[in-house]
Order: structure tokens, then C-alpha cells, then sequence
């Protein structure tokens, strides 16, 4: 086990700067995700950490000990592949001892750590069989047990589960967390399944465009996003955002017309620097903190265009000019396509951003 | 029968009705080798076409290896066909390995004199290849001026280096991340992973070695020192032509041809279909 600290990373393609000054320290057995849409560079980050892209720039400690100039072989790491990257000529067995077999280890070590990986993984049965005679499942399952024989200090998944059917990928989920507790090894993991991040986590890294936006644990992602990309990318269904203008500020306190919804005004309360008036500004409302009509301190009337029934909850969206909203109703099986109906805001279950995105506590 | 295995089988039909002549075609003049290896030269050109084998292959074999000691010459061409096969293989697949797989200073004018080199006909090099081989290194007559000269196999290694750029660059990083060194994720990943392309460039070159004519007469001229097909040539004299012994060797020349390429016939197709398809 180790912690893996990032200090300043920098990764350059050319002239091209996909990765600009990357901080991140990570603690010893901690699991944490790096999430963020497609090119937003988390899996070079990943790779950096792994060896297999060199740094362009600042340092990667793995252990107190500096990585950047050490073959990933040397780095104390294992890694799980998006692919599974499983060798198809060689069974199970021989996937999971190629690397020690290939280095020399001693044959009893290597049958004991083989052993051990498939007794974790419960792929015991699988172990004569060739990776295209496994399901997407048992590959993964194989994939990892690559990553346990090696007995790294540091465990890598590159979105390892985005190949599997939404069935498996919850199943797989529980296992990878039930391991990490088993293992108490440190894992990076890299998705862009904010689903996963969620579940998955001590602590998210959410990256856009190659710069960390904001690392916490998930729930403070969630209650406490440090601005507007975060606070859509954390949640599922994402975030409501919804075009407003500062119209008061008065005892600690902004006053926003939300311009899409008939002037309809809320107060919100704030305890850092006031906008100034006239400000435009965006007020932000997680699906699930709408109310009723009436039970908030804003009420807007909206007209449901699509209405979807998952049983224990209902999803409305909704356009109101320019923006789409999405509501999450517990109990409201009633609602249909075409409805008119009055959802309510609450202060104090809304956040607000400026024009540029960053929040306004 | 319902309609569409009747329009599967009507298609079917119709194939092998346009194919089979086709196929005849192409059969006639191989089977007419047979036939002519089975006959006596006076036979070959006597009024009349015959189609059956006839029994005159023994003698007509006889004629041959007594004049140009055609088993010694088919010893020559198998152990430099091998030997050559062997080597280019590795050789192009070393190189494919390398172009497709790292990165250096370079490399695009690499690839771009390596294609080059495919635009020169053959003509122009073999004289200063003639004067290289046979002056400057005095290897005439040896096996070392059939093997090496043309180990450089430039379509082999655009071949082989196709064929790694569509393995999936995880297999390779995987093996890296566990400590195995590079060659032996060349030799013990990547190669056993391009089997049906190595199948086909090794079917592709053993052919080209077995065949090859103008080079080996060129070099290795010596009684001793010819290949089969060099050896054959010789029974073409200016006042004699042994057609029949001519055809004998021809026959022994392509059987071990056709078992290989039937021994080998799944590789061969699945390497170059290869990339066909996703």
C-alpha cells in the first residue's frame, strides 16, 4: 500500500496541453475516482501514473518516492484495462502468471498468488478456459485478477466497466468495492460514470478540460459543488440551471428573478460577497429538491413534455423558454405529457453561480 | 422448401455454372503438365492432343536428374527457401513490430523510404546487386548471395506493420505494466497474436524464393550450386529442348507448393482478409 501524490502535472502532445498543473495527493488504502467527460484527460493522468505516457512537467510520488523517470514495472502498480486486455492465446491460468512467469517468480509463489486471485475473484472454474469462452463479466473478473497477483501498491482501473451491460456493471461495481475493503489497497479509478464515482469513492476527482475542477468526498461534491460544471456533473439526473438576474441584495441576502419563469423572484441567502444588482446569474436546483406547489420559497408553473414512470420515482421535463428541466417526483404517476402544473424552489435547496460558473455561496 | 433456401440453392447453382469453366480454365494447362511430364518428347509434339497420363514419368525423371542432378538442386532450393522464409519472416516481423509500435526520431521517413523502395523495379537493382554480391564480397555461388540479398522484404514489413497497428495498443501495455521486457512481449504476445499473417507472408515468401529465377541464375550458376528452376533451365539447350523432362521437374517443382498452400490454406486466407473487416 501507498499514498501517490501529483504535484504540478503537466502533459503535453506537441504543442498541445491536454493535462495543465495537476495537485492531487491521495492517502494510503484510499479509493479514489477521477471523473470528467471524454477528453478532459483523466485517463493520461492515469496513464502518467501508471508509466505509460511520460510527464511532461511536475513530479508523481508513488510511495514518498519519485515515479517519474521509473518503468511502470518498477512503480509498485497494477493495472486494469477498459479492454480487459486479456492475452487470447493463453487460458485464464496463463494470463493471470504471465507476468510473474515472464519476471521469474519463483513457480510456488506464482501458483499461491494465482491461487489467491482466483479464490478472491471466484474464477477457480474458469482457470482452463481462453478469454473469447468467457463472458464480459468473468473477463473482467480475469482482468483483475491480473491486476491482485502482482500484489501492487497501487491498484489502476481504467474505466474498467464501460464494456459491460448496465446489469453486470452494478454487480462488478459491488465487487471492485467489496475488493478494495478486502484489500485495503490504494485504487485510482478512472470513469465517466458519475454513477460509479458516486458509489465507488472516498473521494472524487473531477477533471474538465485537463484541469482539476474540484476533489471532495462524494456527498460534498454533491451538497457543496465548487461551481456550475461540477454541480451538473455530480448527480444523476444532472442539475437544473436555470438563467436568472440579481434584482435585490439585502441583509446577507441576493434577491434573483428567475427570467424564464415570469419574473417569478426568490430570496437566497448568502454568506460570502453579494452580486451586484443586475447581475445575470444562474440559479441551479437538483431534480429531486423541487416541491410541491406552495411548500417552497418560489413557485414557477411549468408544462411537462415528457413524463417517465421508473415505478418508485417519476421524471417530468420540461422546457420553460430556452432552458429544460428535469423534475423528480416521488409520487406522481398522474402526471402525463402535456400537463400544466406548479413546482416550488427552495432557498436553501438551491445554488447559485455567476455568468462564468463559479458558485456564489 | 421454403423460398429462400430454393432462391440459395438457385444462386448456388448458378455460382458454380459460371465458376467451374473458369476453374477448367485455369486447371487445363496444370493438368496438360501432368500429362506432358508422363510423355516421351517425341510424344509432346506428335499430332493430336492427349489428356490421359501417360507411364513415361520414371524415365523422364531419369533423363533429368542425369542431366542436371535435379534432387540436389531441389535440395538447394528447399534449404534456401527455408532457411530465407525463416529469416525474412523474423526479420519483417521485427521490423513491422518496431514501425507500428514505437516511437522515435524519424520514423516517417523510415516508412517513407521503406515504401520507396517498393517503386524500383527489380532491373535497376540487380546489376549493382550483381556487382555488390559477386565483386565486392566475392559470394557468388554461395548460399549466403541466394539468402541475403533479397532478406529485405519491404512489402513484409508494410505487411506485418499493418498487422501489429491493428492489435489493440492495451495488450501490449498490459504486458509492459507487469514487468516483461519488450522483446519477449514481441515474442510471446505479439507474435503468437499475428499467427494467420505470419502464416501468409511466410506462404508468400517461401513462393517467391522457390520461384525465383533471374537472381539465383545470375548468382549461382555453377553446376552444384543451382537451384531447381535454374537446374531446369539448363535443359533448354540451343539445339535441344527435354520438354519432357523439362515437365517432370515442373510437376516436382509445384506439388510441394500446392501441400503447403492446401496445408496452410486457412492461414493464408484468415492473413489476408485480415483488416478487412472490423
Amino acid at each position: 500500500m501507498a499514498a501517490v501524490t501529483l504535484t504540478n502535472v503537466v502533459k503535453r502532445f506537441g504543442v498541445l496541453e491536454v493535462v495543465h498543473g495537476a495537485n492531487i495527493d491521495i492517502a494510503d488504502g484510499e479509493f479514489v475516482v477521477f471523473v470528467g467527460p471524454s477528453g478532459c484527460g483523466k485517463s493520461t493522468l492515469l496513464r502518467m501514473v501508471a508509466g505509460l505516457e511520460d510527464i511532461s512537467g511536475g513530479e508523481i510520488a508513488i510511495g514518498g518516492k519519485l515515479v517519474n523517470d521509473v518503468e511502470p514495472a518498477d512503480r509498485g502498480i497494477a493495472m486494469v484495462f477498459q479492454s480487459y486486455a486479456l492475452y487470447p492465446h493463453m487460458t485464464v491460468e496463463q494470463n493471470l502468471s504471465f507476468g510473474l512467469r515472464m519476471n521469474g517468480n519463483p513457480k510456488a509463489d506464482t501458483e499461491r498468488r494465482v491461487s489467491r486471485a482466483a479464490e478472491i475473484l471466484r474464477i477457480d472454474e474458469l482457470m482452463q478456459r481462453r478469454p473469447k469462452q468467457l463472458s464480459g463479466g468473468q473477463r473482467q473478473r480475469v482482468a483483475i485478477g491480473r491486476a491482485i497477483v502482482r500484489e501492487p501498491q497501487v491498484f489502476l482501473f481504467d474505466e474498467p466497466l464501460s464494456n459491460l451491460d448496465a446489469e453486470l456493471r452494478v454487480q462488478m461495481r459491488v465487487e471492485i468495492s467489496r475488493l478494495h475493503k478486502e484489500l485495503g489497497t490504494t485504487m485510482i479509478y478512472v470513469t465517466h460514470d458519475q454513477t460509479e464515482a458516486m458509489t465507488l469513492a472516498d473521494r472524487i476527482v473531477v477533471l474538465k478540460g485537463g484541469n482539476v475542477e474540484q476533489i471532495g468526498a462524494p456527498l460534498d461534491l454533491y451538497d457543496d459543488p465548487a461551481n456550475r460544471f461540477v454541480a451538473g456533473f455530480i448527480g444523476s439526473p444532472k442539475m437544473n440551471f436555470l438563467n436568472a438576474k440579481v434584482v435585490g441584495t439585502t441583509n446577507g441576502a441576493a434577491t434573483v428573478e428567475l427570467v424564464n419563469h415570469d419574473g417569478a423572484r426568490l430570496r437566497k441567502p448568502l454568506c460570502e460577497a453579494l452580486p451586484a444588482v443586475g447581475a445575470e446569474v444562474v440559479l441551479g436546483v437538483r431534480p429531486e429538491h423541487f416541491r410541491e406547489k406552495g411548500e417552497g420559497d418560489c413557485d414557477i408553473a411549468i408544462k411537462a413534455d415528457v413524463a417517465e414512470h421508473l415505478g418508485s420515482v417519476s421524471y417530468v421535463y420540461a422546457n420553460a423558454g430556452p432552458e429544460e428541466l428535469i423534475i423528480e417526483r416521488e409520487a406522481s404517476r398522474q402526471r402525463a405529457s402535456g400537463d400544466h402544473f406548479t413546482v416550488s424552489i427552495k432557498a436553501d435547496r438551491s445554488l447559485l453561480f455567476d455568468k462564468a460558473g463559479a458558485r456564489i455561496r | 422448401m421454403s423460398s429462400l433456401s430454393r432462391s440459395r440453392l438457385g444462386r448456388s447453382i448458378l455460382l458454380h455454372l459460371f465458376l467451374t469453366p473458369l476453374a477448367l480454365i485455369w486447371l487445363f494447362p496444370l493438368w496438360m503438365m501432368v500429362v506432358f511430364s508422363t510423355m516421351p518428347d517425341n510424344g509432346i509434339f506428335s499430332p493430336g492432343i492427349e489428356l490421359l497420363p501417360h507411364d513415361g514419368f520414371l524415365d523422364n525423371f531419369n533423363n533429368l536428374q542425369r542431366d542436371t542432378n535435379f534432387v540436389g538442386a531441389i535440395g538447394i532450393s528447399v534449404s534456401v527457401a527455408v532457411t530465407y522464409t525463416v529469416l525474412s519472416v523474423l526479420l519483417t516481423s521485427m521490423a513491422g513490430w518496431a514501425l507500428a509500435r514505437y516511437e522515435f526520431h524519424g520514423k516517417g521517413i523510415v516508412v517513407a523510404i521503406i515504401l520507396g523502395t517498393i517503386t524500383l523495379p527489380y532491373a535497376v537493382v540487380l546489376i549493382p546487386q550483381f556487382i555488390m554480391v559477386a565483386r565486392d564480397f566475392q559470394l557468388a555461388n554461395t548460399w549466403i548471395a541466394l539468402i541475403v540479398p533479397p532478406l529485405f522484404n519491404s512489402l513484409g514489413v508494410l505487411f506485418m506493420r499493418q498487422a501489429f497497428s491493428m492489435m489493440p495498443a492495451e495488450l501490449f501495455d498490459a504486458a509492459r505494466v507487469e514487468g516483461v521486457k519488450e522483446w519477449r512481449i514481441f515474442l510471446f504476445v505479439a507474435l503468437p497474436l499475428a499467427r494467420p499473417m505470419l502464416a501468409a507472408l511466410a506462404i508468400i515468401l517461401f513462393l517467391a524464393s522457390w520461384n525465383n529465377y533471374l537472381w539465383p541464375l545470375l548468382i549461382n550458376s555453377q553446376p552444384g550450386a543451382m537451384t531447381a528452376p535454374v537446374a531446369l533451365g539448363t535443359l533448354i539447350g540451343l539445339t535441344k529442348v527435354s520438354w519432357g523432362g523439362i515437365m517432370a521437374g515442373a510437376v516436382m517443382l509445384t506439388l510441394p507448393m500446392l501441400v503447403v498452400f492446401v496445408l496452410l490454406q486457412r492461414h493464408f486466407i484468415a492473413g489476408i482478409a485480415a483488416g478487412a473487416v472490423k
